[in-house]
């Protein structure tokens, strides 16, 4: 284990019933990181959290948490602090009380614990909500305080399961950041789970993407979007567009009756893959410098959503697999983009991704 | 990123056993000593009942032959069909006569709501017997109205189906209630938009939402009828039902097994009463979405009086029932001398040393209330809010959900078998007020689960996570969250508790001893020593200890939610 690794999960399994929740997970996560486990529901990230926390028992496995192995131990002896999406604040103490909870337990000067709240509710920017009880704030305000507890007795790992979702948009747009900002200026280690990809890609150091009880890919979230390493990352992060394609090799690949280059390894000629690209990634050419691979197209549905149009393509002699393009609204009108029009794109080399 | 098996440490591969904090293993002992209670207190006294009935007298196994021997017996056999076609009457007669008035309740804007439901509810306060007293005193041979009934005598079936229509409406009311309150305003609003006339809102939204309700009242209807014990003992004549038989085979023949063979046969229409309510209620929750907003009648003049006139009409005849118990206990001596007077109970009660019953009977309430509604709401919480013990919870929870299945009747049986034994080290509870207040919590345990479910239910289920990361033992938010919040709940548990100990009579009539008489059971006495004016004034003494009890509870709860208001309802953000 390395110095910078606070948290080590080892061959984590757990099994409900007949239904595998969770099928050997290995995951470092590195002091004073964010770490996020993103996944469909029921892919198991929720377990995997519960099971960090000791809320529940993985069936094998082991945990060491701080150099420390905590496979065995109960809740109550774990060293967290635990935000739930439904806030869990008590409802019959008030806002000082609920974040006092975890405090009056520890045998310290009341003075102390007293200044702690005081600089805890400062920190979550309700200063002057020590007296209200939680059914008198706003759900985002609800949640800031479940953090503040959450935070108490300074935790050395913060668990997050899906604090935002219950949220309204423009809550947990303005929460996402102040929780990340909390996080970076206490360094505290954090996992959050989120079925959000935005919300994801947005807070995290490190993303775990999960499918049905296994760990598809971990990488910064750049790398996550950008160079998926597997169809389901690939298709469960943003828009992708998926064409079936058989390698010719020598890096090429054939689309229907279009051969496009590829910068990947060498794949065997004849073997069927799929060929993914973003919709940001297309080109369209109108004039000048090409990224490579320009071929004639056919403009289809232009669909306007704001700050950028997606429309859809239909590739000379690829009728069949129509892709979707995502444009800037001023390229757009640039180019005179209309349904029907003939144009010219590109599929940037760099930019395909072989898989499967 | 995901590892092979084959590179994991060996060690890695073994099921992970968890350290089991000392403060989970109080809860599950807690729980395995409560299950062992339940099954003590319910499974033990029930298993007798079977044994017995296998048996001959002298305890030698007999196999089948007292069943035949029963059902050789004509006066026995009629029993069963006595007591099933009666119980049918009453349920064809209450369900509809609720339905409708609950109907009124919810759908109409005529004036006196609140009065309509308060007196719809009064049956409820009273001892089931106090209905019959007073339908002899109105139809018996010397009734004020027995003219009414022409020729025919209120000794016998009618007078069981007119006392049990009393003591079951309340019952069937709150059922029927409920299921049309929750009802989807938007869909009458919908119909209305489409011009549908009032009939067919009725049939094609209102009946139809009302169903699982109806379903319920009905068996409860039916099982309540079967299974009491009071109304046919007082008014039934010569007329034989099943809860009576049991009485006669156990207390007058000191014939036991003769009874366990009753009581098994009283067992088979009330458990599939059960059965067919909890499969209906299984289905129940789909019904409705989260979003239904509450259906708000608007005014409709003639529609709202007919309403009116109906509820008048029903509440008058209750009040008539109540009313002339409250009379006879009043009056020097029916029907020759109709002043009023206290005698009935300086003389009739507290010279002839009865009283001493009725305030054993509110030792009992009060024990059952506080001691029933403590292990009702921790077994509760147990089930509900601490980890694993699978499998044991879920025979608690079946445990839970029997005492609902079976007459008191039975019960009493089960626990005058059990704990009348010689054998058993626990007969020295025997005519004690402990087993009294035992066999009462026991009869009454799920309705009172329930409640305590649906309350711990509505509370966030990560109360308990939050507390352990916060290194608080489980106990300490239970006793700072979990109970203050359920307070509501738990006091009404306590009131339920306490009405049906000061009413119950069916179990009880075979447990108590010479210094545990209690109320009902003195009623039972004095009737039939003639002694109706005491009897009635017992009776009422009942209604006035339940009534208080309500009105305590009224006050307490009010009190308190409006002292928590801050937080129990926040205000619309």
């Amino acid at each position: 284990m390395d110095a910078g690794t606070y948290l080590k999960l080892d061959g984590i399994a757990k099994s409900f019933g007949r239904f595998e929740a969770l099928r050997d997970i290995a995951l470092s996560v590195t002091r004073g990181e964010l770490m996020v486990f993103l996944g469909p529901s029921g892919c198991g990230k929720t377990t995997l959290l519960r099971i960090v926390a000791g809320l529940e028992t993985q069936d094998r496995g082991s945990i060491v948490q701080d150099g420390k192995d905590i496979s065995r131990l109960p809740a109550i002896r774990r060293d967290y602090g635990i935000v739930f999406q439904s806030y869990a604040l008590f409802p019959n103490l008030t806002i000082h009380d609920n974040v006092a909870y975890g405090l009056v337990n520890r045998r310290q000067g009341r003075a102390k614990i007293e200044a702690r709240i005081a600089e805890l509710l400062k920190l979550v920017g309700l200063p002057d909500a020590g007296v209200k009880y939680p059914g008198q704030l706003s759900g985002g305000q609800q949640q800031r305080i479940a953090l503040a507890r959450a935070l108490a007795s300074a935790p050395g790992l913060l668990l997050l399961d899906e604090p935002l979702s219950a949220l309204d948009a423009l809550e947990r747009v303005r929460l996402r950041g102040e929780i990340r900002a909390l996080q970076q200026r206490l360094g505290v280690t954090t996992i959050m789970v989120t079925h959000d990809q935005e919300e994801a890609l947005s807070m995290a150091d490190r993303i775990v993407v999960m499918n049905a009880g296994r760990i598809e890919q971990v990488g910064s979230p750049r790398d996550i979007y950008g160079v998926p390493e597997t169809p389901f990352v690939a298709d469960f992060v943003g828009k992708i567009n998926v064409l079936p394609a058989v390698a010719e090799g020598g890096g090429r690949f054939r689309v229907g009756a279009v051969s496009l280059a590829v910068n990947c390894r060498e794949v065997a000629a004849g073997t069927a893959v799929k060929l993914y690209l973003r919709p940001e990634e297309i080109v369209f050419n109108a004039n000048g410098s090409s990224p490579g691979n320009n071929l004639a197209a056919r403009v289809g549905k232009i669909e306007f959503l704001g700050a950028f149009c997606m429309i859809g393509i239909a590739l000379d002699g690829a009728d069949g697999q129509p892709l979707v393009a995502n444009v800037p609204r001023q390229a757009v009108d640039a180019a005179q983009l209309a349904t029907g029009k003939s144009v010219s794109v590109s599929l940037p080399p760099a930019a395909l991704r072989v898989l499967g | 990123m995901s590892t092979q098996a084959g590179a994991l440490p060996a060690g890695a591969l073994r099921t992970v056993k968890p350290d089991v904090h000392w403060q989970e293993r109080l809860a599950q002992g807690l729980l395995i000593v409560c299950c062992a209670a339940l099954a003590l207190f319910l499974l033990a006294p029930l298993a007798s009942i079977f044994v017995m009935s296998l048996q001959d007298k002298s305890g030698a196994f007999v196999g089948l032959a007292q069943f035949r021997d029963y059902f050789a017996t004509p006066a026995l056999r009629s029993s069963i069909w006595n007591t099933l076609w009666v119980a049918t009457a009453v349920t064809v007669i209450t369900v509809p006569l609720a339905f409708f008035y609950a109907y009124a309740l919810t759908r109409s804007r005529m004036r006196g709501k609140l009065a309509f439901r308060v007196i719809a509810l009064t049956p409820i306060l009273a001892p089931s017997l106090m209905s019959a007293i007073s339908f002899v005193q109105w139809f018996g041979n010397q009734g004020a109205l027995k003219w009414v009934l022409g020729g025919a005598t209120v000794y016998g079936p009618i007078g069981i189906i007119l006392s049990s229509i009393y003591a079951t409406f309340p019952h069937a009311l709150m059922i029927v209630l409920t299921a049309l309150l929750l009802a989807d305003g938007r869909l009458y609003e919908a119909a209305e938009s489409l011009r549908t006339p009032r009939w067919r809102k009725f049939f094609t939204i209102t009946l139809p939402g009302a169903q699982y309700g109806l379903v319920s009242a009905t068996m409860v209807v039916f099982s309540y009828t079967v299974s009491d014990f009071g109304i046919p003992k007082i008014i039934g004549g010569n007329f034989n039902v099943l809860a009576v038989d049991i009485f006669k085979q156990v207390i007058g023949q000191q014939n036991f097994n003769k009874g366990a063979v009753v009581g098994l046969i009283l067992l088979v229409p009330v458990v599939l009463a059960f059965a067919v309510d909890f499969v209906m209620q299984g289905r129940i929750q789909s019904q409705f979405s989260a979003r239904a907003v509450p259906y708000t009648p608007r005014r409709e003049k003639w529609f709202d009086r007919g309403m009116f006139v109906y509820c008048l009409i029903v509440a008058a005849l209750l009040l008539a029932v109540l009313g002339m118990a409250v009379y006879t206990s009043f009056i020097k001596f029916w029907p020759y001398d109709k002043s009023m007077s206290l005698r009935h109970y300086t003389f009739g009660l507290v010279d002839a040393g009865v009283i001493s019953s009725f305030f054993n009977s509110l030792t009992l309430a009060i024990l059952t209330a506080v001691l029933g509604t403590m292990f009702i709401f921790m077994v509760a919480y147990l089930l509900e809010k601490t980890r694993g013990m699978a499998v044991l919870k879920s025979i608690v929870r079946l445990l839970a959900t029997i005492p609902m299945a079976v007459p008191g009747m039975v019960l009493g049986l089960g626990y005058i078998l059990f704990f009348n034994e010689p054998s058993n080290p626990l007969n020295v509870i025997y005519g004690t007020m402990t087993i009294l207040v035992l066999s009462t919590v026991v009869h009454y345990y799920t309705s009172s689960h329930l409640t305590a479910v649906t309350a711990l239910k509505s509370l966030d289920n990560e109360f308990e996570a939050v507390s352990a990361s916060l290194k608080v033992p489980f106990y300490k938010t239970f006793f700072r969250v979990t109970v203050p919040v359920c307070l509501p709940a738990i006091l009404d548990i306590g009131r339920y508790l306490f009405v049906n100990a000061m009413v119950t009579i069916s179990a009880v009539v075979f447990l108590y001893g010479p210094k545990t008489q209690l109320a009902s059971v003195a009623i039972l006495n004095l009737d039939d020593a003639g002694e109706i004016g005491p009897a009635a004034a017992m009776a009422t003494l009942i209604v006035v200890a339940s009534t208080l009890c309500c009105i305590v509870y009224a006050i307490v709860t009010r009190f308190i939610i409006t002292r928590t208001q801050r937080w129990r309802s926040p205000p619309a953000l």
